[in-house]
């Protein structure tokens, strides 16, 4: 217990560490170059101590539940052989943890607005969230496909780079032809898929199949599904703008 | 509200965020893969931290980093704060891009900050780390993704200033991206692509659209619904050259201490 006591009081201090950038630019703002006094000290401060043991609780389940769980699926997906489930798996990991994703479903009723402004749908209820609506399952379903890809090319050992590379020609041939108002949110999108839980899954998942076939590279096969992961949302949601006006 | 019942309401948003999660890994975990995991207990501690921890994590940042994030970015774009940089006899109409200046440097500050205290970055780092043998710092990957950002930010900033079309910034982004990897160590590039992805999450979205919207919605003749946007691909895209760029001085600081090594054993031996 008291091992583990210490350990914990460790990561605290490594997670303070982490934070004390932010504080000393917010406190170098707000002092030298705005030149006013912090609002509501105390609350900010529980607010401090929050995200300090939040960051520590998350490392520590992170090493103990996320990529255990993480690995021992890829290994087990591995050992099964079945190609099937293992797409299955990576479709849904990818679809099911990017439809509920918070930033995407704000960016997705920014967009909508956005459309309706430009006078791409019409600007009721209904149609804002139809458009909003669509766009989130667009996304979730890239997100989707993303792993797949990403899961058979480790799968096959291909080189991540000429998939990317690709990705990108993709990503400036449709910019031509994509309404402007959608290419901001279609760049944005690619960023905010990724969340806090889904990364460190979809890493375990990434180097547990590169290590668990042979002649794969853990480095050089198992990251890059991420990259995948932030790269076709920008491809779909520009394809539903074109589609959509 | 009191505290509890918005700690009770935040962990009940990151339970429903959790959950579809949960049930496709537990799901599969029973009925494709019909096994157990030995240490069953303690994976779902593991998740029942994860849960608390990031709960916590983003009540905190809800309660102290983002209002302060928020009023200071809107602060700081504010055109009297702008103006009060000016001298006497100038007007609004002779703000430059250069008089944004205090802009640039807290884009680029926040962004190095924020990304250096990114879970999922840490997460990532810890993995490189664990795969690589060591080879691969977690402070080296951490302070060049945060550097990464934090130049694209600015720059991204910059635009928003100037009003330049996005995707021409982004495309020469691509081709120094592709450049570099034709170049980079072989090891460092898949992970260098992940770490454009890694970067945007819980901490540094919210804060750096705050900017991006406060920005287009006070610099004359910028339309926050169009230009407010685009920042997050900025953040997004620059890591990438600045982790292939961290890896390829690596490797010619290495390159280099082994000709000096080598020239100094020549010499030992003359």
């Amino acid at each position: 217990m008291t091992a583990t006591l210490k350990k914990l009081l460790l990561a605290m201090l490594g997670s303070v560490r982490d934070l004390l950038p932010i504080i000393l630019v917010i406190v170098f703002f707000q002092f030298f170059v705005l030149q006013q006094p912090l609002p509501n000290i105390a609350q900010i401060l529980l607010g401090v101590l929050f995200v300090v043991l939040g960051l520590t609780f998350f490392i520590h389940g992170l090493e103990q539940g996320l990529f255990p769980i993480g690995e021992s699926m890829a290994t087990a997906f591995a050992r099964k052989g079945s190609l099937f489930w293992l797409i299955m798996f990576a479709f849904s990991l990818g679809f099911g943890t990017t439809v509920a994703e918070p930033a995407l479903i704000a960016v997705a009723e920014e967009a909508a607005d956005i459309a309706a402004a430009g006078d791409m749908i019409g600007s009721s209820l209904e149609a804002k969230e139809g458009y909003a609506d669509g766009l989130r399952y667009t996304v979730a379903l890239s997100v989707g496909l993303a792993i797949v890809v990403g899961v058979i090319r480790i799968i096959k050992g291909w080189p991540v780079q000429w998939l990317i590379i690709g990705g990108y020609i993709v990503v400036v041939i449709m910019t031509m032809f994509a309404p402007a108002e959608i290419i901001g949110i279609a760049y944005d999108s690619g960023g905010v898929t990724t969340s806090t839980i889904t990364v460190p899954l979809v890493t375990a998942l990434g180097v547990g199949l590169a290590s668990s076939i042979r002649g794969r590279n853990p480095m050089i096969d198992g990251f890059g599904l991420i990259a995948f992961a932030s790269l076709t949302p920008m491809i779909f949601v520009m394809a539903y703008g074109m589609m959509i006006r | 509200m009191s505290i509890l019942a918005e700690f009770f309401a935040v962990t009940l948003e990151t339970v429903t965020d959790v959950l579809p999660i949960a049930a496709i890994i537990f799901g599969f975990q029973f009925a494709v893969l019909r096994q157990v995991p030995a240490n069953l207990g303690e994976i779902l501690a593991g998740f029942a931290w994860v849960l608390l921890g990031l709960s916590l994590f983003l009540l905190g940042l809800k309660w102290c980093l983002f209002p302060l994030g928020r009023v200071m970015a809107g602060q700081l774009t504010d055109p009297s704060f702008i103006m009060a940089g000016l001298e006497a006899h100038e007007t609004i109409a002779d703000i430059q891009w250069i008089d944004y200046y205090w802009v640039y440097i807290f884009a680029f500050l926040i962004g190095f900050s924020t990304t250096i205290a990114e879970p999922a970055l840490i997460a990532v780092a810890i993995k490189a780390n664990d795969v690589s043998g060591g080879a691969i710092g977690i402070w080296g990957l951490r302070i060049s993704v945060a550097l990464g950002v934090a130049v694209g930010i600015s720059l991204g900033c910059y635009r928003i200033v100037v009003g330049d079309p996005i995707h021409w910034y982004i495309i020469t982004g691509y081709v120094i991206v592709v450049i570099q990897t034709s170049f980079a160590p072989k090891l460092i590039i898949p992970l260098a692509y992940d770490s454009g992805g890694v970067t945007t999450s819980t901490v540094t979205v919210p804060l750096v659209a705050a900017l991006g919207l406060g920005l287009s919605e006070t610099v004359p003749g910028r339309n926050p619904l169009i230009d407010g946007f685009g920042l997050i691909a900025f953040a997004s895209l620059f890591p990438i050259m600045s982790v292939m760029a961290y890896a390829q001085l690596s490797a010619a600081k290495a390159k280099l201490d082994h000709k000096r090594y080598l020239q100094q054993k020549e010499q030992d031996a003359a």
